[in-house]
């Protein structure tokens, strides 16, 4: 009788833990919308390979805390990072899973990509409302080159809460004081002028629609979408040009390892290459995992796009983590992140077993 | 007087039965009918739970407060409430009137063979979602606005005293009146489809009799037909001004989302449905949050008491009438 209950019981406990590994099969994350598009690249490649299938809702990054707070999804996404003492109180820590850029475009007669010279000064004003006109002395004398008309820009900005839109207003406070006193910095800011379109592809609409506008998008919609990027200076006083190799130098530059939290952004880094509006999208998780089996599968997840997923997230316009950012990353993995005995969930002999 | 004694009756054969299902079939129409209620009660009580951090940081100040800035936390009302209000009107007044012509023609004027095209086309309008309005209305109407009617609208009407400030302003072609015409166009199957099937509903015999002694057409529409079936007429119209007002995606699409209130009605503004569609997904923080459902409850409250003010205004009407 009592061998026969024991018998049960640990049938029972097999049946759970293999119900348990399944479920430990599939992993879940919820957040921005930014990166979609390359996870959900990344996920289909990863399951071909590995049979591990990522489900990926972008719903926002607000909503990536929100869910990622609930427990409701293994792990969180923002465009956004969280400032360490928040990380904290949440028990969560955060590392930048990949680049873009974020480029202000304009739609201008006559003038093409590349044409147009612009200062983080000019570009604050402009947003601030406080250059009104396209033949304004401060972006003519920028501009000799260019005969630019008489007409009233049109600003365009993005009307829903944006990682973009974070990117773009913390650069301008960085340039600007009064940006930085007047307006601010957030996935969503009180525009002092213009018009607001819903996503990138709003942006991109309006600014192709409205003669003499000038707006912000990823680098990506203003490739599709044919759209005059202008050069921007950087911090070192370089005009530069938006493209991957641009966007690289920034990142290249970053000091991540005195970022406490890895709480970095990448605008207006140093080095006279670098694009000076960059932007990292971010992974949240907890520290203290409950189900370590899952957590394991999600940094083996990664890892994997880490080293493997670079070339994916290049052709998509995306700009990969350096290595010495990946290294930095995985020894913080090994350091934080803990099953409920103590033990770190991630075995550094993972990173290589994945490089395949 | 003697009331019939059933006391003594046995009910005939069957009739329990019958009694029970009639029983049953109240109480599941009933349910039905609860249900709606019930929905409507726990939408309300959701949103005003919602709104709780919002109305405890700016208490009703909320309503009347212009400011919107995610970034210092400061949250207030009233530019989507103006925007919602300013598009709607400007829909019924373009709507109005072109349904009215449209319900007119079709079972007054126009041919047999003609009603039924025209009718299935306008069921046919009504059909289209809204996101194909929305991208119809930016990528061919508001380069049209931008390029031709504004600059003519304010050579033209920008003059006038008072209501010239209306139509000045930069010719962006993405605004409020640029919504206002895309919810016109987007009303108007709906008001009409309803007004045309209301006036079907005037009896033969009153036509014919007014034709008889002599009236004309429009003289049989205003005195017979429009008297008649005044109260579905307004009904139509609340019909149509209930869309617009709560109408999302192709307003977002066209009016500029700035939450700023102008004169022009060339300049961006915001609709309560837009901002709460716009920036729903991207609120992080508790006040910010509610601030987006409180704008949905206010939402509630502007359809509420617009509708209200429409059935009193009918019951004024009526009362003056008789």
């Amino acid at each position: 009788m009592l061998r026969g209950f024991t018998l049960a019981a640990f049938l029972c406990a097999a049946l759970f833990a293999g119900a348990n590994s399944a479920q430990a099969g599939n992993i879940s994350g919820a957040g921005a919308t930014f990166p979609y598009p390359i996870y959900a690249k990344w996920a289909d490649a990863y399951k071909t390979k590995s049979g591990i299938a990522l489900n990926y809702q972008s719903i926002g990054s607000g909503g990536g805390i929100k869910q990622i707070k609930a427990k409701t999804v293994d792990f969180g996404a923002s465009d956004m990072p969280l400032k360490p003492e928040d990380l904290d109180k949440a028990g969560l820590l955060q590392f930048p899973m990949v680049m873009g850029g974020v480029v202000p475009v304009v739609n201008l007669k006559g003038v093409k990509a590349d044409d147009m010279k612009l200062t983080p000064g000019v570009l604050a004003d402009i947003y601030l409302g406080k250059i009104t006109k396209w033949n304004d002395p401060a972006i003519a004398k920028l501009n000799p080159g260019l005969s630019l008309p008489g007409s009233a820009i049109n600003v365009v900005h993005r009307s829903d809460g944006s990682g973009t839109t974070f990117i773009f207003t913390h650069y301008l406070s960085q340039v600007s004081p009064d940006w930085k006193s007047q307006v601010g910095e957030n996935t969503s800011v009180e525009w002092p002028v213009g018009v607001g379109g819903k996503g990138n592809e709003g942006v991109a609409a309006y600014t192709k629609q409205l003669n003499g506008s000038i707006g912000y998008v990823e680098y990506a919609y203003a490739l599709q979408n044919k759209l005059a990027n202008t050069l921007l200076q950087n911090g070192a006083g370089t005009f530069v040009a938006p493209n991957s190799e641009s966007f690289q130098a920034a990142a290249a530059n970053a000091d991540w390892n005195h970022a406490p939290g890895l709480y970095l952004l990448l605008t207006n880094q140093p080095g006279k290459d670098s694009w000076p509006i960059t932007g990292a999208t971010f992974i949240l998780m907890y520290k203290n995992q409950d189900k370590p089996d899952t957590a394991r599968e999600v940094l083996k997840f990664f890892n994997w796009a880490y080293v493997n997923g670079g070339d994916m997230a290049a052709k998509l316009d995306y700009v990969p983590m350096p290595k010495n950012v990946v290294e930095l990353v995985r020894g913080i993995w090994e350091k934080n992140i803990k099953g409920p005995d103590g033990t770190p969930v991630f075995d550094p002999s993972m990173a290589m077993g994945s490089n395949k | 007087m003697t009331a019939l004694d059933t006391t003594g009756l046995a009910p005939p054969r069957g009739f329990r039965a019958q009694e029970a299902a009639d029983q049953a079939f109240r109480g599941v129409t009933f349910f039905a009918a609860a249900i709606v209620l019930l929905t409507l009660v726990g939408i309300l009580a959701a949103l005003a739970w919602g709104s709780v951090p919002a109305f405890r940081a700016f208490h009703f100040t909320f309503f009347i407060r212009q400011v919107w800035n995610p970034v210092t936390v400061q949250f207030g009302a009233l530019a989507p409430i103006y925007g919602t209000l300013v598009t709607s009107a400007i829909a019924l007044l373009l709507g109005v009137p072109v349904s009215f012509g449209i319900a007119i023609f079709l079972t007054e004027l126009a041919p047999e063979w003609m009603r039924r095209p025209i009718g299935t086309a306008i069921e046919l309008l009504a059909a289209i979602p809204s996101i194909i309005y929305g991208m119809w209305g930016l990528f061919v109407f508001a380069p049209y606005f931008a390029n031709h009617l504004e600059p003519w609208m304010t050579a033209h009407l920008g003059g006038i005293p008072f209501v010239g400030a209306l139509f000045r302003g930069p010719p962006l072609g993405i605004g409020m009146l640029t919504a206002g015409v895309i919810l016109a166009v987007m009303i108007v199957p709906f008001i009409s489809a309803i007004m045309r099937d209301v006036f079907l509903t005037v009896p033969a015999v009153m036509r014919e009799s007014a034709f008889s002694i002599g009236a004309t057409t429009s003289e049989v529409v205003w005195n017979i037909v429009l008297p008649y079936t005044r109260t579905s007429v307004i009904g139509a119209v609340m019909l149509g001004l209930g869309r617009a007002l709560g109408e999302t995606m192709a307003v977002t699409f066209v009016i500029g989302n700035a939450h700023k209130i102008h004169a022009s009605l060339f300049m961006p503004g915001a609709t309560i449905s837009s901002t709460i569609a716009n920036e729903f997904t991207e609120a992080v923080g508790d006040v910010y949050y509610s601030s987006l459902i409180a704008l949905g409850l206010t939402l509630f409250i502007v359809t509420v008491v617009v509708l209200g003010l429409a059935k009193l205004m009918l019951r004024r009407l009526d009362y003056r009438l008789r």
